[in-house]
Parts: structure tokens; C-alpha cells; sequence
């Protein structure tokens, strides 16, 4: 099994050089001429108003949070896809228990407002 | 494959043996991947335009070249030749890493890809959590790229677009799983061998709709396309990146695209089967040639469908996608999840190696009968779903209307 593992490596490795290949070409290729004016940072023409990095938004770490729980749910799932017809029939029950639990969670982030994006 | 390794081998070359003969060929697969998947890049872009022209009445390049085709290779050179221009104030090692980044991840995904009946890069047993995997990696990109402009609109680009995509990849993930349930295995291989009755667009059209809408909106195409929102945000995340990190930038969005499309033709299309044919058991090169061509006729379908969706549909509001993903799509497929593990136990044939497991209660009806039972759900889940977000928004809209109509109309001072 780690075996074909083999073709993903050799494929990472070559696929490692395109950007690297790609970007010495275009740094033969390319003319060079840094200027202040051309180095500042872009905001439509203008002298850039207030902090750069800005203040980052609470609701899109409640997206975030949200994500990770039906991420992790999801790989949860993937080896009782694959293994459901091995299953006694009640499995089929439990699995539906596990989904709707989690279900209800979306539910209530829902009903909390936690999903409105303002 | 084998094949050729086992001719590569019986040349009796020395110190070539079994294990450098699968090497050599692991290489020059590699190699035509890496090579193939950026140039798809001048194929696609050409299409894209001639196609959207045509959907706006107009003609599209047709300048450089015969009917324009040597105009990728004209934005080649372009972007090659332009000048570099990096922010003083960048955060040097991010900015640089993260256009390389992103085409990485757009390319490592065709190593689990069948491309024709024995020959698959990696047969992996768990292809689908590998695609999921790298996925990932785009999404990173795009923040990478945005945090290390330092640029207050880049940055919000960012946040935007990543958002998005967290939203998207649980309904596409949840979509995987339920073709894992209906093959009974996550590698590819075994998903098109599964197939062989019928295709998964028929029994699962719902499913195929869930994970295209998904899809498209995780590589950022129309009508998801908040990522080029020209009219917004001026570029959105790659506002600061010029000529080839910006060119790769787009390498990597119209690979991922051209992904999506073989994701969609090997898991719901059917890979390189051909209805009624066997094409596993043509003798000598033609069955996988065969094999290789209806796979590029399916994928080049679905990549002219999504570019049809471009030229037609105008973009979404950031809010209103959020929520198409989390309030309609997500319980869409959780719901569909457990009406179609139902339906696939239903109707398991029973087995006897190793754990002996009783058989699902109609699996006498067999392979057309699961088919016929899993479009039956797919539908009825589907339509419960849409009387159900239609009766809610009728509601909301009456309640909009009655709150509007309780207003009282101030009495106008009409002397």
C-alpha cells in the first residue's frame, strides 16, 4: 500500500520544479527596473489611508469554527462508506444518530444567528 | 500499464529489473502530467474566449493565429515579459511561495486520476480523501497570497474568497461520501469498476448536482466568482501579483477547473467506459485508447458546460452564497447521505468472507432495482427540499409584506 505512494512522490517532485523552472525563465526574461513609486503599496492612485492589516472579522471565524466540525465529521464518515456493507443492518442506525446529532448543531448555530453575515 | 512494464523488463536490459521498470514509467507518467496539465492552460483559455464570445454575439480572438489559436501562447510570452513589480513593504517568502503553491496543488491531483482501463498513476485506496487533501492546499494559497500583499483590499479578497470556500468544500466532501457508499470503496479505480451497471448521473443526479455546484464554486469559476470580482476589491487577492506569479495564479484556478472536470466525468460519467462496450477487454493498445478518448470527450463536456454557466449566469452576492451553502446545501446532503446509505444497505448482496453479514432485505432485486430506488430517493429528497425553501420563502416574503403594510401611511399635509 505504501507502494503507491511511489507515483505521488515522483509526481510532487516534478511537479515541485514547474514553479521554480517557470520563475527562473521569467527572471532571465523580464526587464528590472525597481522604483519607489512603482514598490508602493496599491489603493487605486492614492496614498494608502489607515492600517494595512486589517481588523479581521469575528463572523469569519464562526465560518471557521462551523467548518471544522463537519470536516472532521465527514472524515469520520468516509470509513463508514466504505465500510457499510460489511454492517450488521443497525449500524445503518447508529451512523443516522451520529449525522443528526451533528446536524442538530447546524441547527442551533443557525437558529443563534451565528450564520447571518453582517 | 503493466503491460509495458512487463515489456520494459523482458528487454532484459541489465539493472533494469521489475522495480525500476515501474519506476521509469511512474516518471515518464509524471512527466507527461506536469507537462500537459499548465499547457491545458493555452487550450482552455482560447476556449473560454471563443466560447463566451460566441454566447455575446461577438467572435473572439481571432488575431493571432488561424481562428486565434496561437493566442494563449501570445499571453504566454506576455506574461513571461512583464516586469515584476513587488511590493516594498511584502512579506517576501509567502508572497513568492504562494502562486507556486497553488499550481502544485491543481497538479497533484491527477496522479489518482484513471486515464484509461490499467493505467492510473496511483491506485490508492483512499483517492478521495487524497483529492480532499490537496485540495486544500489551494484554498491556502489564495490566503497566503492575500495576507502577504499587504494590501487592506487584497486582504478582505481574501477573507472573502476563503470563506467561500470553507462553506463549499463540506457539501463536496459530504457529495464524495455518497458516491463512496454507492461503489463501496474510495479509490477511483474501483468507482468506475462500479459504474460498469450505470452510470452515477442517472442514479444519483442530485448528488451530481451538489457536487458540481460545489466544485464550481471551490475553483472560483462564474457564478461564484467573487475571486475575479473585477468590479469589486480591484483584483481581489492577487492585486499585487504581476506577470507570471499572476499567470500562475490563472494556470492554477484553469487547471483546478480542468480537475473538477475529470472529477466529475470519472465519479459520475463513468471514466473511460463507453455505454455498451467493454472497453477493458479490447485486445492490445485500442481498448485503452479508446478508453483515454471517451474520457476526454466527457471532461470536455463538463468543462464546456461550466464555461456556458461564465458566459450566461451573472455573479452571486457574498451573502447570498453563504448562505445557498450552509442553509441549503449542507442539510441537503447530510439528508441525502443517510437516504442513500438506507437504499445502498437495502439492497446489499449479503457476503460470506470474513465477518459473514446477512443480506440487505430487497437485494434480490438486484443491481436495477438499487438504480431505480436511488433515483426514486434522490428526486423525492430533492423535491421535499425545494417545497421546503419555497414555502419558507413564501413565508418570509408575507411577513416582509405584512411588516411593509402595517406601516402607517402619514398623512400628507395637503393645503
Amino acid at each position: 500500500m505504501l507502494k503507491d505512494f511511489e507515483f505521488i512522490g515522483v509526481l510532487g517532485f516534478i511537479t515541485l520544479t514547474i514553479p521554480i523552472v517557470t520563475l527562473i525563465i521569467a527572471w532571465a526574461l523580464r526587464p528590472k527596473k525597481p522604483n519607489p513609486a512603482k514598490q508602493e503599496t496599491y489603493e487605486s492612485g492614492i496614498e494608502t489611508i489607515g492600517d494595512t492589516w486589517v481588523q479581521f472579522k469575528a463572523q469569519y471565524y464562526i465560518y471557521a469554527i462551523i467548518f471544522v466540525v463537519f470536516d472532521v465529521e465527514a472524515i469520520f464518515l468516509f470509513p463508514f462508506a466504505v465500510a457499510l456493507n460489511q454492517l450488521p443492518l443497525y449500524a445503518l442506525i447508529w451512523a443516522a444518530v451520529f449525522i443528526v446529532l451533528l446536524f442538530d448543531g447546524l441547527l442551533y448555530a443557525w437558529r443563534k444567528g451565528a450564520m447571518q453575515w453582517w | 500499464m503493466q503491460e509495458i512494464i512487463d515489456y520494459i523488463v523482458s528487454l532484459n536490459i541489465p539493472l533494469i529489473d521489475e522495480g525500476v521498470a515501474r519506476f521509469i514509467m511512474h516518471l515518464v507518467l509524471a512527466s507527461i502530467i506536469a507537462v500537459v496539465a499548465p499547457a491545458m492552460l493555452i487550450i482552455l483559455t482560447w476556449l473560454e474566449r471563443k466560447i463566451i464570445a460566441r454566447i455575446q454575439d461577438r467572435i473572439g480572438p481571432n488575431r493571432a493565429g488561424p481562428f486565434g489559436l496561437l493566442q494563449g501562447f501570445a499571453d504566454m510570452i506576455k506574461m513571461f515579459t512583464k516586469e515584476d513589480i513587488t511590493p516594498a513593504t511584502a512579506d517576501r517568502i509567502v508572497y513568492n511561495i504562494a502562486p507556486g503553491l497553488s499550481v502544485i496543488s491543481a497538479i497533484m491531483v491527477f496522479a489518482v486520476i484513471p486515464f484509461a482501463p490499467g493505467f492510473v498513476g496511483a491506485d490508492l485506496n483512499v483517492a478521495l480523501i487524497y483529492i480532499v487533501a490537496i485540495g486544500g492546499f489551494g484554498t491556502l494559497s489564495i490566503l497566503m497570497g492575500g495576507w502577504a500583499s499587504n494590501n487592506k483590499y487584497a486582504l478582505l479578497g481574501a477573507f472573502r474568497v476563503v470563506a467561500m470556500l470553507l462553506t463549499y468544500e463540506i457539501p463536496m466532501v459530504v457529495a464524495l461520501i455518497i458516491v463512496t457508499l454507492a461503489a463501496g470503496s474510495m479509490s477511483m479505480v474501483d468507482i468506475i469498476e462500479a459504474q460498469s451497471g450505470m452510470w452515477y448521473i442517472v442514479s444519483l443526479p442530485v448528488v451530481f448536482l451538489i457536487f458540481f455546484l460545489s466544485g464550481i464554486a471551490e475553483t472560483g469559476r462564474s457564478p461564484f466568482d467573487l475571486i475575479e470580482a473585477e468590479s469589486e476589491l480591484i483584483a481581489g487577492f492577487h492585486t499585487e501579483y504581476s506577470g507570471i506569479k499572476f499567470g500562475m495564479f490563472m494556470i492554477g484556478e484553469y487547471v483546478h477547473m480542468f480537475a473538477l472536470s475529470f472529477f466529475c466525468a470519472v465519479l459520475f460519467l463513468g471514466g473511460w467506459q463507453i455505454p455498451f462496450i467493454d472497453v477493458a477487454a479490447i485486445p492490445g493498445p485500442f481498448g485503452p485508447i479508446l478508453g483515454l478518448i471517451s474520457l476526454i470527450i466527457k471532461v470536455f463536456l463538463v468543462v464546456f458546460v461550466l464555461m456556458w454557466f461564465r458566459g450566461t449566469l451573472p455573479r452571486f452576492r457574498i451573502d447570498h452564497l453563504l448562505d445557498f451553502g450552509w442553509k441549503f446545501l449542507v442539510p441537503l446532503s447530510l439528508v441525502l447521505l443517510i437516504g442513500v446509505a438506507v437504499v445502498v444497505r437495502l439492497f446489499a448482496p449479503g457476503s460470506s468472507a470474513g465477518v459473514p453479514v446477512e443480506p440487505g432485505p430487497l437485494s434480490a432485486l438486484g443491481t436495477p432495482g438499487e438504480v431505480v430506488a436511488l433515483l426514486v430517493m434522490n428526486i423525492l429528497v430533492a423535491a421535499a427540499a425545494v417545497a421546503l425553501v419555497s414555502t419558507a420563502a413564501r413565508r418570509s416574503r408575507s411577513k416582509g409584506l405584512r411588516a411593509v403594510a402595517s406601516v402607517e401611511p402619514v398623512a400628507a399635509s395637503g393645503k
